[in-house]
């Protein structure tokens, strides 16, 4: 059988990661941390037989939640554990793998079972992929965002099981101990449905007058490359990038940016790409849908007032 | 305090990743090399808390020769000194890296109040070396922090969530991984870069086990490029943008 850490039911990248596992061909077993009964039924129909629901601590403890892990794995002796390839899915595999002193291949975008294993994993944030033998038992991987779309597959319900793990002090000394809301509202970058952002060609920060007055015009966010952090024209927080956001908006548009491999990691996910640059041959355009060669201080004021004459009409 | 920072030279790859001709690694004759963003946030972070709290801050690195001009960069911002795990430039995997760094750690005359490491590197991205120290080490370990003080043998983490922080505190001595947006690292100044020249670098060479986790050969992904549609040069383009934003919807 095939145990698969579900972090969040409700979540996606849980529900990939479940259809993931089961694409393993094994009878799939489920392990969630905490209660979270209400999403058995949810779990059922993606193809899970047992849901093991562990009983936690409060709240989110990267050591004690992989001890839960291990000690079923224990009891379940499983040919394979899979989690998703979140930051949470990738630390507890992390905290599970050294437990049990066994490799584990995180980000998997598909994977062959056998002695070894063979998988194909990401690298570079996605702009290369590594085929790898994993030389281990059980198998542990986490599956990379968005490698196969969540699948239901009709089958019944899921037996629910629960289950308590011996936890030390040790397990216990990392957990979340106070939970700080974020202050500012706004358009998030990682939800935005148009992102418009700048590079190194802007300039200056003040430069990113014209990027914020084309954001607002489309209810966009605002995001930069790298280059501009560092320069400290923008704060972190804006960046999109293999360091930074990765972004999944219906439009990109790159004003001013060359189109580095740290870049291109955090916004391939667009659906499509606009390009605003001055060289022909800058990479951005191999990764564009739309290209527009010139100088963004020119070409984005005029995209402005060209939006607000078609709206004044 | 005493601070260790772990840092990975990898090739600044660029507008386009080429491979060798046996796809074992990316073709770098003509790239020059860095640290991950993550690491050099960690490297900027050690030297504020020595600069803050007094004491020594070390860089450690796992990789060939070459490596030392990583840690002569990490040490141009501040770091007092450095240890070099050479290896012959071949690909270690998760469990040997995190091995050679357990045995480092134990065998160095100062114990660390607190071990830094990048959330995960640039180029692998196995998201475990740190992990598997600390869980060797028997220490405490955070991941993925973007704040960090530490007060009274306590560092308080916060980690960036949806929705907010996530605030960790753990006693030291611990392991944390931290991401860019941490800091905002400096830049080596001239006589940074020249008292780096002198500071120690204690190099040793550790014994590689087998690789569990064994690249077998690196692949590009397919479908990167594409042809983009020109919709005109300069400010005349204006209105076919427009035009294709309207038909998005978005106009």
């Amino acid at each position: 059988m095939v145990l698969v850490f579900v972090e969040n039911a409700a979540d996606e990248l849980s529900q990939q990661a479940v259809t993931f596992a089961r694409g393993l061909g094994d009878e799939l077993h489920a392990v969630l941390i905490c209660g979270a009964d209400q999403d058995a039924a949810q779990l059922g129909a993606q193809g899970v037989s047992v849901i093991h629901v562990a009983e936690g601590p409060d709240g989110y403890a990267p050591a004690a939640w992989a001890q839960s892990i291990v000690e079923l794995a224990g009891l379940l002796s499983p040919s394979a554990v899979v989690g998703p390839g979140t930051d949470r899915g990738n630390e507890v595999l992390a905290h599970v793998a050294a437990r049990v002193d066994q490799p584990m291949a995180a980000n998997c975008v598909s994977v062959t079972p056998g002695a070894p294993a063979s998988v194909l994993r990401v690298r570079w944030g996605g702009s290369l992929l590594e085929e790898a033998h994993v030389h281990g038992s059980p198998m542990l991987l986490t599956v990379a965002p968005h490698a196969v779309a969540a699948q239901h597959n009709g089958a019944g319900e899921a037996a629910v099981e629960p289950f308590t793990a011996a936890l030390s002090d040790a397990d216990l000394l990392v957990k979340v101990s106070e939970q700080v809301p974020a202050a500012s509202a706004g358009v998030s970058l990682a939800d935005a449905d148009v992102v418009v952002s700048g590079g190194r060609g802007v300039g200056s920060a003040e430069g990113f007058s014209v990027i914020e007055e084309l954001a607002e015009l489309l209810g966009a966010a605002v995001g930069c490359s790298r280059a501009v952090t560092s320069a400290g024209w923008r704060p972190h927080t804006d960046q999109v990038g293999q360091t930074g956001s990765k972004i999944s908006p219906e439009i990109y548009i790159a004003c001013g940016i060359s189109g580095a491999t740290q870049h291109m990691a955090g916004c391939k996910g667009a659906k499509k790409l606009l390009a605003i640059n001055p060289d022909g041959e800058a990479s951005i355009f191999a990764g564009a849908d739309y290209a527009v060669i010139g100088d963004l201080h020119q070409i984005v004021p005029a995209i402005s007032a060209e939006i607000r004459k078609v709206r004044a009409t | 305090m005493n601070v260790l920072v772990c840092v990975k030279r990898v090739p600044l790859t660029g507008g386009k990743i080429v491979l060798t001709e046996d796809r074992q690694a990316i073709q770098t004759r003509h790239l020059g090399f860095t640290i991950s963003p993550h690491e050099e946030c960690g490297a900027e972070e050690a030297v504020r808390l020595i600069e803050q709290h007094g004491g020594s801050s070390t860089v450690l690195t796992l990789g060939p020769p070459e490596a030392e001009e990583q840690l002569r960069d990490v040490m141009a911002i501040g770091v007092d000194r450095a240890i070099h795990l050479v290896t012959d430039g071949g690909e270690w995997d998760p469990q040997a890296t995190a091995a050679a760094i357990v045995e480092a750690v134990r065998s160095d005359s100062e114990p660390y109040d607190l071990i830094l490491f990048g959330n995960e590197s640039a180029d692998s991205g196995n998201y475990q070396v740190a992990v598997r120290v600390a869980h060797a080490l028997g220490l405490p370990c955070v991941n993925g922090v973007k704040g960090l003080s530490v007060q009274d043998r306590t560092v308080r983490c916060e980690q960036e969530v949806s929705g907010g922080r996530d605030v960790y505190l753990v006693p030291t001595p611990a392991v944390v991984t931290v991401k860019e947006g941490l800091n905002l690292p400096r830049y080596p100044s001239v006589p940074g870069r020249l008292r780096a020249k002198r500071k120690p670098v204690a190099a040793s060479t550790p014994a590689r086990v087998g690789p569990r986790l064994e690249m077998v050969r690196l692949v590009l992904p397919p479908g990167s490029v594409k042809q983009a549609e020109i919709l005109g040069s300069g400010p005349e383009a204006a209105p076919a943008v427009v035009s294709m934003l309207a038909e998005l919807g978005l106009v």
